[in-house]
């Protein structure tokens, strides 16, 4: 597993750098399509297959919406000249980040290892006190329902938001020019 | 190839095969969510990639995506209220978040009928609001306008 699991976290890394660095928005989106598949091995590796299928479905979903923009928007050529003080300032933000990550990392339990109190808890109980075989399922549609009910209420407001700010009717207002009373459409228009 | 609405031929033919079976996968995933890996959001994703393909296949007026097309958020709403309802539901025995069914055999299909009911409730809601969020992004701008010769 180590081999395929370095290789496949080396992979995740080069694939996210080429869909920042990639110049057409198109191949943008199939580099993090691909990286997204990547993630999903990683995470059937790690022995979690309930997150592989979710990110390997979610990734399929918006990989689609994002290459039907793409395609609607037609070529959009990405033009940022590389400036020295944003450079400098990512590269320090970097390394900090990678100083507290390493520091956070020592403090955490081995992977795999000991279970804090609450985690083996619940999958000791899993079973007997909810009837699913399924741990994670068990988690989140019983123990933690309150989690989950906050999930479906930010996806609900999120995607009703969407909606109604993207409708035709909402654009159409957009897209007509204000009409100013008195005045013929076309001479407000000029 | 372009002939009449949605993409050619031959990927209308193959969707026309595939859809049916992308969207049992999707219901199965959520059917047993409670037994095997999978669940609610999965299956409610699932689903919607499914309606996603009947709507980049045969375009914004036939096929299944277009007929759930009006009822999006309509079943993205009721979905989340049948998540409520079921929390809500706790209080007949208790407390809210209850699992208050009567339990099957453990490990077979009817062990615990509160979370499949849970399941399908975000079945529902996901499928509908991933649905939903395609067609914002997406289908209202570019099919719609198609349809309505507009360039």
């Amino acid at each position: 597993m180590e081999p395929t699991f370095y290789g496949l976290l080396v992979f995740l890394i080069i694939g996210s750098i080429v869909a920042l660095e990639m110049k057409d928005i198109l191949s943008s989106v199939i580099a993090v399509g691909v990286v997204g598949l990547a993630l999903s091995i990683l995470f059937l590796l790690l022995g979690a297959p309930d997150i592989a299928i979710t990110q390997v479905v979610v990734e399929i979903i918006v990989v689609t919406v994002l290459i039907r923009a793409a395609a609607r928007s037609g070529r959009v050529e990405m033009t940022r000249r590389p400036d020295l003080v944003s450079t400098v300032l990512g590269l320090i933000l970097v390394l900090c980040f990678c100083g507290f990550a390493l520091a956070a990392l020592e403090t955490l339990r081995p992977f795999g290892g000991a279970r804090p109190l609450v985690g083996h808890w619940y999958l000791v109980n899993a079973e007997a006190g909810t009837g699913c075989a399924n741990a994670v399922m068990a988690i989140l549609l019983d123990f933690r329902g309150y989690d989950t009910l906050g999930e479906a209420t930010v996806i609900l407001t999120a995607i009703l938001g969407a909606v109604v700010l993207l409708r035709p009717k909402a654009r159409e207002e957009e897209a007509e020019p204000a009409v100013v009373p008195g005045v013929p459409a076309e001479v407000a228009h000029e | 190839m372009n002939d009449g609405p949605g993409m050619s031929l031959i990927v209308r033919m193959v969707s026309r095969w595939l859809l049916g079976f992308v969207f049992v996968y999707g219901l199965g995933v959520a059917l047993f969510g409670h037994l095997t890996p999978g669940g609610g959001f999965v299956g409610g994703v699932v689903v919607a990639c499914a309606l996603v393909m009947s709507i980049l296949a045969f375009g914004g007026k036939q096929g299944p995506g277009a007929f759930l097309a009006r009822a999006v958020t309509t079943l993205d709403a009721a979905g989340a209220l049948m998540f409520l309802a079921l929390a809500l539901f706790g209080y007949v025995a208790g407390c809210f978040f209850t699992n208050w069914i009567a339990r099957g055999e453990p490990a077979t299909f009817g062990s615990t009928w509160f979370v499949i009911l849970m399941n399908v409730a975000i079945l529902v809601k996901v499928g509908a609001g991933a649905f939903a969020g395609f067609l914002a992004i997406v289908a209202f701008g570019h099919i719609l306008d198609a349809e309505e010769g507009r360039p």
